[in-house]
């Protein structure tokens, strides 16, 4: 059987569970696919070629297990993921030889539900970034046109998923991450709930920001990997124990969309829109209605100060979890200091780069003595006012519906200057700091770049349920994307 | 506001890091743009607002305070930069 690596996860599901495929077939395609296309698109920092072969087969010898929801399915997650005798960089110099000795839980439950791990995506150094330009190791480009960057810091992610290389990957989304590159890509990327999805074993960037989630092809391949994914874990104090709904099975709760009351935030919808994302968004919204949706103005006042507070958070943050590399542990060590301290920063100063190196020094000048109260304190006061506008919007729509990015993807070093590059998270953050879900769905191509478009929805706490049953439900009524041409 | 490149250098060293003196300039330059872009926050009046430091507001989660031997000796130091096979070695301190 040729041609796998174009199916969906669902698809390929199906193949294999009827025996009209196997696990090694399904591997070994995607694994000819990367072959292929990896020389220009540059999506994965490494390729688990035999070993996932000899998985595969270990899996066939077995036969299909429709127990398992990802039985012999090929998938690629974020080197942000720690994966038992895999390398994990979180595309950092300081990490280059850094093998954990155990399975970050998300990593764990895919293999659990059958999975078969292809490759590590490359990513923004600790996920810092917006554009998967801040590798240490190199770029990745957009698959559907390679001067073009896939969005970050989950690019990698999106890309290779774009690329066809595999069906599904993982991706964080700390600011937007997710969201971002799934919307360049035309991918359909979900953030989760925070809490929804245990962060063990995913390298913390900004820790009461960061969530895992899928990056797919299709909305119903979003449900599986997030069932699979989902679901307390005693190693997470941050994770939320509370069932795990059957997401595949609430895609049918919906025919149309009658009685869903989509939000409009003016502050999404207005000024410094491209006006190309404009359209594909608001065609999609007018979609939503004709499929019996009301729409309702929202206020979402603070969006304003959501930029500003989201990078005191999550430097803040960064610069507290970043202290961990020093050199002692593991992670990259200078070998002629003499002295600990001298050590320490040696090894530090040679293994970040300097978008990590930025984002440490404003962490850490915000939580020093003095600016404390003005900034960090300040921040998470603004955060509280944020949430409390969502709430207020909830009150009154069931979804909140928006763009995702104010732009298509733009090109390779185009936006060179940090805080230009900070700007394009501006629909994405207020999610992660009131830990709400979103997902970005692909909505059709820009009419000028001829680019991907992401429609975001952003919903109540643990409200991934209705949220994607109404995806799936505009995603039937779309036209679907085109393959990028690669 | 602005923030002077001796003030980068000096929290920088608190963030051991060592940077170039181009770096410095460069730096409190960005840096500068970036801390009064976050300025902004200063019109928001919160003076009776309880920060909200996580969107997980639960109570403090405890287990058992029981030990578990997870991993070996050898797995625990098989990351280390230098290690005597039995513990990670540091420059010396005193």
């Amino acid at each position: 059987m040729s041609e796998l690596h174009q199916k969906t996860l669902t698809e390929l599901r199906s193949l294999l569970l009827a025996g009209k495929a196997t696990a090694e077939q399904a591997v070994s395609d995607c694994l000819g696919r990367i072959e292929a296309t990896e020389p220009s698109v540059r999506a994965l920092l490494q390729v688990r070629g035999e070993d996932a072969l000899a998985e595969a087969r270990e899996l066939d010898k077995a036969g299909p297990d429709p127990q398992k929801p990802l039985w012999g399915i090929p998938l690629a997650v974020k080197d942000v993921l720690c994966t038992r005798g895999q390398r994990t960089t979180c595309g950092s110099r300081i990490l280059e030889n850094f093998t954990p000795v155990f399975d970050a839980t998300a990593v764990a439950r895919l293999r659990e539900a059958g999975a078969v791990l292809v490759g590590k995506t490359n990513m923004d150094e600790f996920a810092m970034g917006s554009s998967t330009e801040n590798s240490a190791y190199f770029p990745t480009r957009n698959p559907w046109a390679l001067d073009r960057v896939p969005g970050g810091s989950s690019g990698g992610s999106g890309a290779t998923v774009a690329a066809r290389q595999c069906p599904a990957a993982l991706g964080t989304d700390t600011g937007g991450s997710i969201r971002l590159p799934a919307s360049f890509c035309g991918l359909v990327g979900l953030k989760p709930t925070y809490g929804r999805v245990s962060r063990f074993g995913m390298v913390a960037y900004g820790s009461s920001l960061d969530q895992i989630g899928p990056m797919t092809r299709c909305v119903e391949d979003a449900a599986r990997v997030l069932g699979v994914i989902a679901g307390h874990d005693p190693r997470d104090s941050t994770s939320v124990d509370r069932p795990v709904p059957d997401y595949v099975a609430a895609l049918e709760q919906r025919s149309d969309l009658s009685g869903l009351r989509i939000g409009l935030p003016e502050e999404y919808w207005g000024e410094g829109l491209a006006p190309e994302v404009a359209a594909a968004c608001g065609a999609a919204v007018e979609k939503m209605r004709a499929l019996g949706a009301t729409t309702v103005p929202v206020k979402l006042s603070m969006t304003q100060y959501a930029i500003a507070t989201y990078y005191i958070v999550a430097m803040a943050e960064a610069s507290s979890n970043l202290a961990r590399f020093d050199g002692v542990r593991y992670g990259y060590r200078n070998r002629e200091a003499s002295e600990l301290i001298d050590m320490y920063t040696r090894s530090r100063t040679e293994g970040f780069g300097d978008e990590v190196q930025r984002r440490i020094i404003i962490g850490t000048y915000v939580l020093s003595s003095g600016y404390y109260d003005a900034y960090y304190r300040k921040a998470a006061q603004v955060r509280r006012l944020l949430r409390e506008d969502f709430l207020k919007a909830f009150e009154s729509c069931d979804l909140i519906a928006g763009p995702v990015c104010p732009t298509t993807a733009f090109k390779v070093g185009d936006k060179a200057d940090p805080l230009q590059m900070y700007l394009m998270d501006i629909f994405t953050i207020s999610a992660n700091l009131a830990g709400l879900p979103g997902m970005s769905l692909p909505v059709g191509l820009g009419a000028e770049s001829g680019m991907p478009v992401g429609l975001q929805l952003m919903g109540p706490s643990f409200s991934e349920e209705s949220m994607l049953a109404a995806a799936h439900c505009l995603e039937q009524a779309l036209p679907p994307l085109p393959a990028p041409s690669l | 506001m602005k923030i002077s490149p001796e003030e980068v250098a000096r929290v920088a060293r608190l963030a051991r890091l060592d940077l170039s003196e181009e770096k410095v300039e460069l730096f409190s330059g960005q840096l500068g743009d970036i801390l009064d872009y976050m300025d902004k926050l200063g019109e928001v009046e919160t003076a009776e607002v309880e920060p909200l430091y996580s969107p997980v507001e639960h109570v403090t989660v405890l287990r058992p305070d029981e030990t578990a031997k997870e991993y070996s000796r050898e797995e625990i130091l098989s990351n280390a930069p230098e290690t005597d096979g039995s513990h990670f070695i540091v420059p010396r301190i005193v």
